[in-house]
């Protein structure tokens, strides 16, 4: 119980020291830089309490129950020796801890706003609800590829950068056909995927993979399976907006 | 009481967002591992912990992070702000009028990344890897830099209005001479530096910011230039990192080659010997 206590708080000062310099920065701003009156804002403050709370209570579950056994999972996939199930659980993970992803949430939810207020889709919570999905679970589709991708770079120890250049050209010949009102959130998909669940999971795997795999540098192989992550939705979410539109 | 009731919709919402994780782990535990999960109780608790901080964050975004964001842009972008800030009212303001704004990004980049755990976490890492020749601070600083230059660039983009692509794809180009010429260890690393740089904490404010810039400033459509500073925060951190592992690797060089000429010269007598 005790225990708990401990890693609920040490969970509590790492979320604050998360907002920490966005509110050291604003509040300079509004002070010295800006002088104007702020409205609302005690609403203000009160969501920022509940930002620190539901960060705290986030990662404190994440720690205790999903990591845990995510790296254990991770570790038994990667020593198992059959390299389907491995795949196929490779796609679960980037795919699962994708969908779930907090600003990933955030951000398809604005999306759908500014594509409803755009005239892009029809302005109904349901036809909003439909857009915002639709892009979550592209991007948690693109994350899961790039992961199945990775792992089997670190199987054949194929070098990260010929890969990266390949989706480079891909990004910029997808950019050519796809409408102009989708870029945008395609560019930024590929940077908001990876953050809170995905990073430790992901990287837990790949270390996990490149030490069970002879002549294979944890440190060096384990590393890219992220840089796979945040490229693949650039390219998977121009594709969903080819589809819709 | 309308805040419990909205409360209640949001951590429906969240349930669903979480069933997946919920789903995948158990099946695989169950169906191929075939093993019984240790710890069950452990892991359930943790479950109602994700839940309701999931569904708490996403009710504070709302309240916060997503209305500061655009207060902030709105306010920067005010013409009574733009006139005290440089001392005359413009009709049509230059971009350059906007000089806050590409100050304000820059700050808010570079203090969050600077500060933020896993950043911390893969310096260390890359320390170790490159033998000590790159340091865990310069490493950070590259990174915050990077972020910081990347978030000012993107604001001063929507505030132009030219389009994302021409700055990604040159970047693009910036990475791949730079793959190129950089220490091939890094390389990897440089990639993933891109990714994890933007928290959970960042991303939303940002965004916000970015569709704020591109309501308020005169001519500017959130859908067409709203989006893309997260993408710039992502690419450039990339650039910086090679670049800086470029610069430790021609120092560590030069100051080696420094070191055997000095050493030929202090140490004749040696030589002979």
């Amino acid at each position: 119980m005790l225990r708990m206590m401990q890693s609920l708080g040490r969970a509590m000062l790492d979320s604050l020291r998360d907002l920490a310099p966005i509110i050291l920065v604003i509040g300079f701003f509004q002070t010295v830089v800006l002088q104007q009156p702020v409205p609302n804002l005690l609403e203000l403050v009160f969501g920022t309490l509940l930002v620190v709370v539901g960060l705290t209570f986030f990662v404190f579950g994440l720690e205790l129950g999903l990591f845990p056994i995510g790296e254990s999972m991770a570790k038994a996939f990667a020593q198992k020796g059959s390299v389907l199930w491995l795949l196929l659980f490779a796609f679960a993970l980037g795919f699962g801890t994708t969908v779930a992803e907090p600003a990933l949430i955030a951000v398809s939810g604005e999306a759908a706003e500014v594509a409803a207020s755009g005239g892009m889709i029809e302005d109904t919570e349901s036809a909003k609800r439909y857009y915002a999905n639709g892009l979550r679970v592209t991007v948690a589709i693109s994350v899961g590829f790039a992961i199945v991708l990775g792992v089997f770079r670190i199987l054949k120890g194929w070098p990260i950068q010929y890969f990266i250049i390949a989706g480079y050209v891909l990004v910029v010949m997808m950019t050519m056909f796809a409408p102009e009102s989708i870029i945008g959130i395609a560019y930024d998909s590929g940077g908001v995927t990876t953050s809170t669940i995905t990073v430790p999971l992901v990287t837990a795997l790949g270390v996990g993979l490149a030490s069970s795999i002879k002549g294979r540098n944890p440190m060096v192989d384990g590393f890219g399976l992220i840089a796979f992550a945040s490229l693949t939705p650039m390219i998977f979410v121009m594709g969903y907006g080819m589809v819709m539109h | 009481m309308s805040f419990l009731q909205h409360f209640f919709g949001t951590l429906l919402a969240t349930l669903r967002d979480v069933v997946p994780i919920a789903v995948i782990i158990f099946g695989f535990q169950f169906l191929v591992l075939r093993r019984p999960i240790p710890r069950l109780r452990r892991v359930l608790i943790g479950f109602a912990y994700v839940l309701v901080g999931l569904a708490l964050f996403l009710e504070g975004l709302e309240q916060a992070l997503f209305p500061l964001g655009r207060l902030m842009a709105e306010q920067l972008t005010h013409p009574d702000f733009i006139v005290g800030s440089i001392g005359q009212v413009v009709v049509d303001p230059h971009w350059s009028h906007y000089y806050w704004v590409y100050v304000f990004a820059f700050a808010i980049g570079f203090s969050t990344t600077v500060a933020e755990p896993s950043l911390i976490a893969v310096a260390i890492k890359a320390n170790q890897v490159s033998g000590g020749a790159i340091g865990v601070w310069g490493l950070r600083m590259a990174v915050a830099l990077g972020v910081a230059i990347g978030i000012s660039l993107g604001t001063f983009r929507i505030v132009t209005g030219y389009p994302l692509h021409y700055f990604i794809i040159a970047g693009y180009i910036v990475v791949v001479i730079q793959t190129y010429f950089a220490p091939k260890m890094i390389v990897p690393l440089a990639y993933d530096s891109g990714g994890v740089t933007t928290s959970t904490v960042t991303v939303p404010l940002v965004a916000a910011l970015g569709l704020g810039l591109a309501e308020t400033v005169p001519g500017r459509s959130p859908l067409f230039d709203g989006f893309g500073l997260i993408a710039f925060a992502s690419l450039f951190p990339i650039m910086t990192v090679m670049a800086y592992a470029k610069l430790s690797e021609y120092r560590a060089l030069k100051a080696q080659r420094l070191g055997q000429e000095s050493g030929v010269q202090d140490n004749p007598s040696d030589q002979e010997d």
